[in-house]
């Protein structure tokens, strides 16, 4: 899933600045599993927000709503008639959802409540690590399923590097060497015939740098 | 090993040569003053064959490694050019290889590049479009090939002595002949391995790479540090990613007075470069001393190293 944060409320406040009347839209898909920015969130933020701007003498007035997913035209269309009534809308979708709401509603300013910040999932209950960086083409099958772009801190494809110490990253005491798990996975699958094989230079143009990505299923454009 | 030389590098002669090779190390100022470069390089001069110029090492901004590189050559020494994945892609990477051909520049370390985390902008962007295996495997081909990266032709291919470094002391210790192993598939010619303090563990670790025969497409230098104190012990084997200090080696320096702990440090470089020339597959010794490259001299000289031999 995408994961995201929210952004420190004091940014949050300088955003929402001069505006009367706003929406907080929550959205029911990967920020509400990360607790970040579903239907509880919003009741939250905008608590929050009503008690400051009160204190401040400048009374904010806040139409809570949550879709059920922000990154789809069928879903924020639901808010069309909510929209026209608000100066600006604060989105608690990932950066994907922003923008939909953004495209969609022209004449309106859609800020962003939260930082979107990783792909990945959860070890426990509010404890989000990173996975997946979408390069566009999945290595997966070489590493014993270890993600060497996303979890070696200098994305190396033949590391480890020489900082690697006692399973950890030179970056970080904390953070797992990627490379370490690649070789412990390798080892126990038996497949270490397989480091020894030059990982060739990457090509990134299935990643960012071919310029924003589409995908398309033909059987579906009529 | 092969005794033809394939660039005008010195270094490559001496080791080729089949001669016991010698290199040091200079960081570039942080400033724009050549005089700095030249003050370092008078230092140096001499006292060994070739000397690594360092890329923003620990992710500080410096002066290039290119510009110190021909600071360098002008004092009649022999620079080589550091190069890491950290800050270029491979479009900047393969420029600045013909750049530094093209100015006269011979040898060439391959590095990864420590993470900008550890420098003075760590809100920086990295790059690593390319690892250091891959950069190797690239001037390989660069030079042998005359191609770059792309497939396009390269007119005027550069001659360089193809170098690299390698941590014996690294976690996994298993990997860590296959790696080497790895890099002398993609191409590397000399490799300089991280400061030595750990002799047992180097052992075992040049005792893979011959079994292996990796020494005879592949020259290896041992890295060598000299302890200015206690101190500086202390600090290399508690927060340098990657260093190895045995108990023993921190003992001994704690149990010299102050005053005597920069000799006693001279003392130690001085007989590790001793025993790396008993163990077979070692060509060379590679003498970092950082930020106090007056000492080189007089380790050298004390491991008996000089003078250098003229090719």
């Amino acid at each position: 899933m995408v994961v995201g944060e929210r952004k420190p409320f004091d940014e949050i406040t300088r955003m929402l600045q001069g505006f009367k009347k706003v929406m907080v839209l929550g959205c029911g898909g990967c920020v509400t599993v990360c607790l970040t920015g579903g239907h509880d969130e919003v009741r939250v933020l905008s608590s929050q927000l009503r008690m400051s701007r009160d204190k401040d003498g400048t009374p904010l007035e806040i139409i809570e709503h949550t879709v059920e997913r922000q990154c789809d035209p069928e879903y924020i269309e639901q808010v069309s008639e909510l929209v026209p009534q608000v100066d600006a809308v604060l989105s608690m979708a990932c950066g994907a959802g922003v923008q939909y709401m953004a495209e969609r509603y022209q004449g309106t300013p859609v800020y962003p409540a939260l930082n979107t910040t990783f792909v990945g999932g959860s070890t426990k209950e509010g404890y989000y690590v990173e996975k997946c960086q979408t390069c566009g083409e999945c290595k997966l099958y070489y590493t014993g399923g270890i993600c060497p772009i996303a979890r070696c801190s200098k994305s190396l494809l033949n590391g480890p590097c020489g900082g690697s110490t006692k399973g950890k990253c030179e970056i970080n005491k904390e953070v797992d060497c990627g490379w370490q798990l690649i070789i412990d996975r390798l080892t126990s699958l038996n497949q270490m015939d397989r480091y020894e094989t030059i990982m060739e230079s990457n090509d990134w143009r299935p990643s960012r740098d071919g310029g924003p990505r589409k995908m398309v299923r033909e059987d579906f454009q009529r | 090993m092969s005794a033809e030389c394939k660039t005008d590098s010195r270094l490559e002669k001496i080791l080729r040569s089949g001669q016991f090779a010698v290199t040091g190390e200079c960081g570039p100022p942080r400033g724009a003053d050549a005089e700095a470069v030249r003050k370092k390089c008078r230092l140096l001069k001499g006292n060994a064959d070739a000397f690594n110029i360092t890329d923003n090492q620990t992710s500080v901004v410096r002066m290039s490694s290119i510009a110190s590189a021909i600071v360098m050559m002008q004092e009649g020494m022999e620079p080589v050019m550091q190069m890491t994945c950290r800050d270029r892609n491979r479009i900047a990477l393969q420029s600045d290889i013909l750049g530094g051909a093209a100015l006269g520049i011979k040898n060439m370390l391959c590095l990864s590049g420590d993470h900008q985390k550890f420098g003075d902008h760590p809100q920086a962007k990295n790059v690593f479009d390319l690892d250091s295996i891959q950069l190797i495997k690239i001037v390989r081909i660069m030079r042998d090939e005359g191609k770059f990266n792309g497939g396009d032709e390269i007119k005027g291919a550069p001659k360089l002595f193809i170098g690299a470094a390698e941590n014996p002391f690294a976690d996994p210790f298993v990997i860590r002949v296959p790696r080497l192993a790895k890099k002398a598939t993609a191409g590397v010619e000399f490799i300089q391995t991280q400061c030595i303090f750990n002799m047992k563990k180097f052992a075992e670790w040049m005792k893979g790479v011959v079994d292996r025969g990796l020494h005879e497409n592949v020259f290896i230098l041992g890295g060598v540090t000299p302890f200015k104190s206690f101190g500086m012990a202390r600090y290399m084997a508690n927060n340098v990613p990657g260093m190895d200090v045995p108990e023993e080696l921190l003992k001994r320096m704690k149990d010299t007075p102050k005053e005597q702990q920069a000799d006693e440090g001279i003392k130690i470089a001085v007989e590790t470069i001793q025993q790396l020339r008993e163990i077979p597959g070692v060509a060379g010794v590679h003498i970092m001393a950082i930020e106090w490259e007056e000492k080189v001299g007089e380790i050298a000289q004390k491991a008996g190293l000089l003078p250098r031999p003229e090719v």
